[in-house]
């Protein structure tokens, strides 16, 4: 195809803007407007998307390595799309409350601009290799700001999430290589619309070590329990928009690769290893949500609530059907969100007082009770309040999985089970519904600690939120209530990419 | 007007108010509390203009999510008698209450957050009401969860009320957790979560009566959150912490109502459950029977009421339980609301007199110094404790009788839980109207401004006499017992627990300057609280502090570890392999080349 994808000015507006910043411009003004500008565009073409229509719009193709079929392929489907609004939205919000470090703060946003550049191209290609090459140039960025820019131990934290990160890049390499020599001899392609095609014609055999690769590989990208623990730890140590790009946004390329790749192509594979998988989930929800009880400091304890969210995802994937799946591609917007505007507000707090222990703090909302309502409103977002686009998810996820068989939704009969026994799947989902219990607790106590209580004489004189960054808390908690209404609307651009061919 | 738009009226209106008060609300106190006045009140004035309505047309519904016929999920309208009566509990007493409100929260902080909280309180509350099907009664009922989170953390600066507020929130999400069970058990079987649709589909279950014995109970969790039933009460009494009115509403109309007006709109499935209804039962008469007990030893004027409510509210699902109709409960329901909240509002009133104090040894002789706000708590006072012909004594000795026919047992602690309801009450009448001024305060008592009094002289008509059968008629058709199967003992019975009870009381504590009796027991509610706080603290607060720690040492080392002590010890053994050509690695990796796409490529 000769047109060119406006999908590509997407991931050139900040990559020239990083540029114009490497040359001298003024770096917070540059990277603000191509941030605004990137998200303008990105509404724009919503306009022009045609979301009943099932495959990928706005194509474009470039050979790279035509002999081993790389192409630099272009496109968005409805569920890439929300992607790339979830990722250009966090750009601008991460801008915006980003609070430029003293020293090489023309690399800080540099750096910001970078990762924005990678997930933005990750999810608008269709190649997967592309995919993968984008996430691993947002990747490098991202532990550059945890390394240079973070705090507390943030060195540790950087080299741990680099080793993990590293090693899940690795075997998720492998993975997609295995997944391009499965493909018959002369038709192989990492083009994705072809492996789905093949895929859907019985070409590629459905081998469960591939798919093993692919999930694990992803899966540690994603914090799948147990390799979720460099997550909290680097979360911890991130300049607030790191962690807000990266939990919000580039995190969820591990779950979105499952859910393109792994659900179409594997689906008898994931059937058979369905209980490892959904043993890994029960860790991810039960086991990370007490742990993130016990958290006495805010970013970590947000670093593992995060963690134990991805648990929800994974099972909206692991069920395999349409409601499940719709969930969970919901719900890497709504967590994405949620996530961003967490951390930056986190980051807001310590930027007032210093210090995130639960201990120290107090009664802050007094001081700052606009800071205090937007908390208030992402904590009740992040434990899944009706309202908020989370909770929509959410249900899919518990309605999908509940229905326990996975491919289609079970017929429905008249004739009740004849038999009360719930199936592992259903019992998982009921572990999983316990999480909503898990997480009023811990983020109730977190917003209690913090806001509630009586006002120390050193916290009273707290500035409140203002300027750019109340504006950005404002336009992240008014998308995350307007899709709460209104969720059929990511519904109807989600579902016919997760039916089509 | 049609009855298609009216209920979306009475639903959103308090909605609006609420975004309004909340966006421009700090420029006024009058328009913040005007606002949410008129809301209430235009849902008052159409509510009574529905019910006068005897052809409704059929209801409009928006599309929430839709995903084909498996799973539709609408935002709708079901406008049946029992919606059309609750509707006008519910509004009538928040209209009330809101006016009461503008007196009593005159001088206190976070004045229009309280009017936008009660705006959305009420408007959780009609969704409830008015839902058409499980998950829109779920999105409505943890919004109910979160507005009372709002307003009973009202002082949120008090560490007890921010702790109160929390606890309300998680105790009914764990209720919620078994609802949410529930509605995914009945949706998995019927593939629909209308409530129409589950109606008509209730003949599927013939051959699987324990699945739905599992999930209409798993959704009575639901109502024990929300209706504070044992063993999920604790959060009831802490939550006065919150201003009075708060308590009133939650108390009465709002709220801890909803739990047993769900069970009234699932009756129809209920009914084809026995086992289900006997669980019902048993936790609605314990329930009954040990709040009473629990009430009889508290000091705090507010929490006396708190307990009595859950005791009350005992009743309501013990009435689920064993009424052959959901009318009963709901009667007891519609008289309590008037009476309960009348109390409320009285102690408010006492409160605000007292500055504040809320320790009733405290107070003592108020009846001179208060004296609308003490005919008014008597009003109340008298249709709690079931005296003869107020509007307590027809809707609780109902219930009481279809207990004693169904489930004797249970009936008899019914009863005995009236004389502990008459006891509790009257001591506190004493303790806080008559005898000597216990304290400063007490002496320069003051009676209150017009806005607190004329809602509570409006609501002590009903209180009193809403149980006539000239009146109930009007709202409720009501089934009684074949009169040969109540025993002929039960209403000698009711009148001696009533007569004893107030009579005890009297004894004790007319002229008491100290409590004469003292039970830890009751004092100390059960011991319930100190288990729940045991086990949050030592057990789950103990275990993920362990499992924390796991995660930080053990996981983590695993994790990295034993990848890395294999590679070494790959290293250790390949060494032997070293043979120094160049062809011998060629060859191994050739090996491990082809390995690879043996196991890659073979299916």
């Amino acid at each position: 195809m000769s047109t060119v994808s406006p999908l590509l000015f997407l991931i050139l507006i900040p990559l020239v803007a990083a540029v114009l910043v490497m040359l001298g411009g003024k770096s917070r003004t540059i990277s603000l407007l191509a941030s605004a500008l990137n998200l303008i565009l990105l509404l724009v073409l919503a306009t022009k998307f045609r979301a009943s229509e099932a495959g990928f719009q706005f194509v474009s193709s470039f050979p790279v390595v035509p002999q081993l079929g790389i192409n630099f392929i272009l496109g968005a489907d409805g569920l890439s799309f929300v992607m790339l609004f979830l990722s250009t939205a966090v750009t601008l919000a991460a801008v915006a409350v980003a609070r430029p470090p003293v020293e090489n703060d023309r690399w800080f946003y540099i750096s910001l601009l970078m990762i924005s550049a990678g997930v933005i191209g990750a999810f608008a290609s269709v190649d997967v290799f592309l995919f993968y090459m984008f996430h691993e140039l947002a990747l490098i960025p991202t532990f550059l700001l945890i390394g240079i820019w973070g705090s507390g131990d943030r060195q540790a934290a950087a080299w741990k999430a680099t080793i993990y990160l590293a090693t899940g890049s690795f075997v998720l390499l492998l993975g997609l290589i295995g997944l391009y020599l499965l493909q018959p001899l002369g038709d192989r392609s990492f083009d994705l619309r072809h492996i789905i095609q093949l895929a859907e014609t019985g070409l590629i055999p459905d081998n469960p070590i591939v798919y093993l690769l692919l999930l694990f590989g992803f899966g540690t990208l994603v914090s799948l329990f147990p390799f979720h623990t460099w997550a909290p730890q680097a979360y911890a140590s991130a300049p607030a928009p790191a962690a807000m790009l990266h939990a919000g946004v580039l995190k969820k390329f591990g779950l979105y690769g499952l859910i393109r790749i792994c659900a179409p192509v594997f689906p008898e594979s994931i059937q058979a290893l369905l209980p490892l998988l959904l043993v890994l989930i029960v860790g991810n929800i039960l086991y990370v949500g007490y742990v993130t009880i016990a958290q006495r400091k805010l970013d970590t304890m947000l670093g593992y609530s995060s963690v134990m969210h991805m648990g929800y995802i994974f099972l909206g994937f692991a069920a395999l059907n349409v409601v499940s799946l719709t969930g969970a591609s919901l719900m890497l917007l709504s967590h994405g969100l949620t996530v961003a505007l967490l951390f930056a507000l986190c980051g807001e707090i310590r930027e007032r007082t210093g210090t995130l222990e639960f201990s120290e703090l107090g009664g802050i909302a007094r001081a700052t009770p606009r800071l205090g309502l937007a908390f208030g409103f992402a904590a009740m977002a992040s434990v899944g309040l009706p309202g908020f686009i989370g909770f929509a998810s959410e249900l899919m996820v518990f309605f999908g999985a509940f229905v326990g068989e996975p491919t289609q939704m079970r017929a429905q009969t008249q004739a009740v089970a004849e038999v009360f026994r719930f199936n592992s799947i259903q019992i998982v989902t009921i572990c999983a519904v316990w999480g909503i219990v898990i997480s009023a607790i811990y983020m109730l106590r977190a917003y209690r600690k913090i806001f509630m209580g009586p006002l120390p004489e050193r916290w009273s004189r707290l500035p409140d939120l203002a300027g750019l960054p109340r504006v950005a808390v404002v336009l992240l908690i008014g998308v995350m209530l307007f899709f709460g209404f209104f969720p059929q609307l990511l519904v109807n651009l989600v579902t016919p990419a997760l039916l089509q061919p | 007007m049609s009855t298609q738009i009216a209920p979306w009226i009475i639903l959103f209106s308090p909605l609006v108010a609420a975004v309004l008060i909340f966006l421009i609300g700090r420029f006024s106190k009058t328009l913040s509390a005007g606002l949410a006045i008129l809301s209430a009140a235009t849902g008052c004035f159409l509510s009574w203009w529905l019910f006068r309505q005897t052809e409704v047309a059929p209801q409009l519904a928006l599309e929430w999510l839709n995903f084909g016929p498996e799973l539709t999920i609408t935002i709708g309208i079901t406008l049946d008698h029992l919606s059309k009566v609750m509707l006008l509990v519910v509004t009538t007493i928040s209209t009330l209450v809101f006016i009461y409100s503008t007196g009593y929260m005159r001088d206190e902080e976070g004045y229009t957050r309280f009017f936008a909280g009660l705006s959305l309180f009420l408007f959780s509350m009609l969704g409830i009401v008015l839902a058409d099907n499980f998950v829109m009664m779920f999105i409505f009922w943890e919004l109910v969860g979160v507005s009372s989170y709002i307003l009973i953390g009202h002082y949120y600066s008090k560490d007890s009320a921010a702790d109160a507020g929390k606890q309300a929130f998680i105790v009914n999400r764990i209720g919620d957790f078994g609802f949410m069970l529930g509605i995914l058990l009945l949706w998995s079987a019927t593939g629909t979560v209308a409530f129409s649709g589950l109606l008509s589909a209730i003949p599927g279950f013939q051959g699987a009566p324990v699945y739905l014995t599992v999930a209409c109970v798993l959704v009575f969790m639901g109502t024990v959150g929300k209706s504070a039933q044992m063993p999920l009460h604790v959060w009831l009494p802490n939550s006065m912490e919150g201003p009075t009115p708060v308590s009133s509403l939650l108390h009465a109309a709002t709220m801890v109502a909803a739990g047993v007006y769900m069970l009234a709109r699932i009756f129809p499935i209920l009914e084809v459950v026995p086992d289900a209804r006997e669980i019902i039962a048993w936790v609605g008469g314990i329930t009954c029977f040990g709040a009473a007990l629990m009430a009889t030893q508290q000091n705090d004027i507010k929490r006396i009421l708190a307990y009595s409510t859950i005791s009350q509210l005992g009743y309501m699902v013990l009435g689920i339980g064993v009424a052959p109709t959901s009318s009963e409960a709901m009667f007891h329901l519609f008289t309590h609301a008037c009476f309960k909240c009348l109390l409320f509002l009285a102690a408010g009133s006492v409160m605000i007199a007292m500055h504040h104090e809320t320790d009733m040894w405290h107070m003592g002789g108020l009846r001179k110094k208060t004296p609308v706000t003490m005919i008014c708590f008597i009003a109340g006072m008298l249709a709690l404790s079931g005296c003869p012909f107020t509007s307590g004594y027809f809707s609780k000795d109902l219930i009481i009788e279809w207990a004693v026919v169904k489930t004797p047992f249970l009936g008899w602690l019914a009863a005995a839980a009236a004389g502990l309801t008459a006891f509790y009450i009257f001591r506190e009448f004493f303790v806080v109207f008559f005898g000597k001024a216990r304290s400063e305060h007490a002496e320069h008592a003051h009676e209150q401004p017009v806005s607190m009094l004329v809602p509570m002289l409006i609501l002590a008509v009903p209180a009193l006499f809403a149980g006539l059968p000239m009146i109930q008629e009007q709202f409720f058709t009501l089934s009684h017992p074949d009169a040969n199967a109540v025993p002929h003992l039960l209403h000698p019975f009711l009148y001696a627990m009533f007569f004893g009870g107030a009579g005890l009381a009297t004894l004790l504590y007319f002229k008491a300057e100290k409590d004469p009796v003292s039970i830890p027991l009751f004092a100390n509610r059960l011991y319930i609280d100190d288990v729940y706080f045991w086990f949050v603290n030592k057990i789950q607060g103990g275990g993920s502090i362990a499992l924390s720690w796991a995660d930080r040492w053990v996981v983590d080392l695993v994790i990295v570890q034993v990848p890395s002590k294999l590679t070494w010890a790959c290293g250790f053994a390949l060494r032997f392999l070293q043979i120094g050509s160049i062809q011998a690695y060629a060859f191994f990796f050739g090996v491990g080349v082809v390995g690879l796409l043996y196991i890659l490529l073979s299916k």
